[in-house]
C-alpha cells in the first residue's frame, strides 16, 4: 500500500495529455495535418512497449543469474504487458497509415518488423505453455526470450535502416523530433509516453500478484 | 563450468565431438541421404509446377525456400538423434561451449554442402538467373547464409529438444526470428542476380555476416544455462 504513490502520475497526467492530444495546439505538417495527433497514442505505444520489453529482458537475464521463479514470472507478464501494447500500437498505426499513405498495410521494412516481433513473442508463449515443470520452463522461456530480444532490435532498429522504408526515422526519412513540432507537443509527447509506461507496469503488476495468489491457493 | 573435465583441451573437445558427429554421420547415411532425397524431390515437384521460372523474384525465393526448409530437416536431427541420458555423459566428458561449438561447426558444414547441393540441382533443373560473373558473389551469399541459418537452427533445436514436441516446436520458435536474416539473405541474392555492382549490395552482405556472429556469440553465451538440468 505504502509503495503505490507512484499511480497518480498517469491518473493525472492522462486526464491532462488525453484531452490535449485531441484538441491541443498542433504544428501542422504536409500529409499529415491533424492525423499527427496520432504522435501521442501510436508512437508512445511502441516506446512503452520497447521499455517493457526491456525490462522483461532484464528479469529473463536475472532469471539465468539467480534460479528465481519470480524473476521468470516478471519476465513473462512484462512480455505479455508488452504484447497488448504492441498489438494496439500495430492498430493505432494502421489508422494512422490509412490515412497518410493510403492503405493500413502496406509491404514496409518497419511494419513487417512489427509483425515479426508479435509473432516471436507470441511464440515465446507456446514456448511456455508447451512445458510443463516449472524451472525447465523458466530456464528455456528466458533463453529464449533472449535470444528473441537481440534479433528483434537487429529486425527493428538495423533492417529498416539499410533498406527503403516509409516510416519516419527509418531509411534515410527524420523522426519526429526532426520535425519542428510545437514546444507544447513534445513536453505532452514525453509525458505521454512515461505515463503509458507507468500504467504498463500497473498492469503487469496486477497479473503478477493475480498469480501469486492462484500459486499460493493451489 | 565443472573443471574436471576427462578430456582435456578446449580444441581437442570441439574435434572430438565433431569428429564424432560426422563418423557417426558417414555410418548411417540416414540425414544426408534423406536430406539429398528431400532436395531432389522438392525440385522435381517445381519443376513439375513451373517448368521454368522467368521471372527472379520467384526464382529466388522458390530457392531459399527450399533451402531453409531442408535446413530445418536437417538440423532438427542433431539434437534428438541422441538419447537425452547421453547428455549426461557429455556433461561430465566436456565443456558446453566445446558442444554447442562442435554442433554449429557440424551443422555449418552439413548445410553448406546441402545449400551447395540444392543450387546445384535447382540450376540445372530449372535454369539459373545468377551471371557468370556474379556466381563467386552469390556462392558466398549462399555460404555465409547457411552459417547463419545452421547456427540459429542449431540453437532453436536445442531450445526444442527439451520440450514434448520437438518437430513442430522448431518451426513455431524458428521461423519468426529467421525472418530478419532470411529477408536480407533473400535481398542480397535478388541484387546478385540482377547483375549490380559490389556496391549496392555490400552493406546486406556485411549485415548478414553480423547477424550470423551474432547468433553464434549468443549461442555460445546462453547454451550452457539450456544445459544445466
Amino acid at each position: 500500500m505504502k509503495k503505490n504513490w507512484w499511480k497518480i502520475i498517469p491518473i493525472i497526467a492522462m486526464a491532462y495529455a488525453i484531452p490535449f492530444a485531441f484538441i491541443g495546439e498542433i504544428s501542422v505538417q504536409t500529409i499529415l495535418h491533424e492525423t499527427i495527433r496520432n504522435l501521442y497514442f501510436h508512437v508512445t505505444m511502441w516506446f512503452c512497449m520497447m521499455i517493457l520489453f526491456i525490462v522483461s529482458l532484464v528479469n529473463s537475464i536475472r532469471y539465468l543469474g539467480s534460479n528465481k521463479l519470480l524473476h521468470d514470472y516478471l519476465a513473462s507478464m512484462y512480455a505479455k504487458t508488452a504484447l497488448l501494447f504492441g498489438f494496439i500500437g500495430i492498430f493505432t498505426g494502421m489508422v494512422w497509415a490509412n490515412n497518410t499513405w493510403g492503405a493500413p498495410w502496406v509491404n514496409d521494412p518497419q511494419l513487417n518488423g512489427a509483425a515479426i516481433t508479435i509473432l516471436s513473442y507470441l511464440a515465446y508463449f507456446v514456448l511456455r505453455n508447451s512445458i510443463k515443470e516449472e524451472q525447465k520452463k523458466a530456464r528455456l522461456a528466458a533463453v529464449y526470450n533472449i535470444f528473441a530480444f537481440v534479433l528483434m532490435f537487429v529486425l527493428l532498429g538495423i533492417l529498416p535502416r539499410i533498406n527503403d522504408s516509409l516510416h519516419p526515422g527509418k531509411g534515410g526519412n527524420p523522426g519526429f523530433g526532426k520535425y519542428d513540432l510545437a514546444p507544447a507537443m513534445r513536453s505532452v509527447f514525453y509525458l505521454s509516453i512515461l505515463s503509458w509506461t507507468l500504467i504498463g507496469v500497473w498492469i503487469a503488476q496486477i497479473q503478477i500478484r493475480i498469480r501469486q495468489i492462484q500459486s499460493k491457493t493451489q | 563450468m565443472n573443471s574436471s573435465h576427462t578430456i582435456q583441451g578446449f580444441s581437442t573437445q570441439v574435434y572430438m565431438l565433431l569428429w564424432k558427429e560426422i563418423k557417426i554421420e558417414f555410418r548411417n547415411r540416414n540425414t544426408l541421404n534423406s536430406i539429398l532425397l528431400y532436395v531432389f524431390s522438392t525440385v522435381f515437384i517445381c519443376y513439375q509446377s513451373f517448368s521454368v521460372i522467368p521471372e527472379v523474384t520467384v526464382w529466388n525465393a522458390l530457392l531459399w525456400i527450399i533451402i531453409l526448409f531442408s535446413s530445418v530437416n536437417a538440423v532438427s536431427k542433431s539434437f534428438q538423434s541422441e538419447p537425452p541420458a547421453r547428455h549426461y555423459y557429455y556433461y561430465q566428458l566436456v565443456d558446453p561451449t566445446a558442444l554447442v561449438i562442435s554442433k554449429i561447426l557440424y551443422n555449418a558444414i552439413l548445410l553448406l554442402l546441402l545449400s551447395a547441393l540444392s543450387f546445384g540441382i535447382y540450376s540445372i533443373v530449372l535454369g539459373s538467373h545468377i551471371p557468370i560473373s556474379q556466381l563467386a558473389a552469390f556462392m558466398l551469399v549462399l555460404s555465409i547464409g547457411s552459417i547463419g541459418i545452421s547456427s540459429l537452427l542449431t540453437m532453436v533445436s536445442a531450445i526444442a529438444s527439451r520440450t514434448g514436441n520437438a518437430i513442430g516446436m522448431i518451426s513455431v520458435l524458428g521461423f519468426p526470428i529467421m525472418i530478419p536474416l532470411l529477408i536480407t539473405i533473400i535481398k542480397a541474392s535478388k541484387l546478385i542476380a540482377d547483375g549490380i555492382s559490389w556496391n549496392q549490395y555490400a552493406k546486406y552482405v556485411y549485415a548478414i555476416g553480423g547477424i550470423d556472429m551474432m547468433i553464434i556469440a549468443l549461442s555460445v553465451i546462453l547454451f550452457p544455462y539450456l544445459w544445466r538440468e
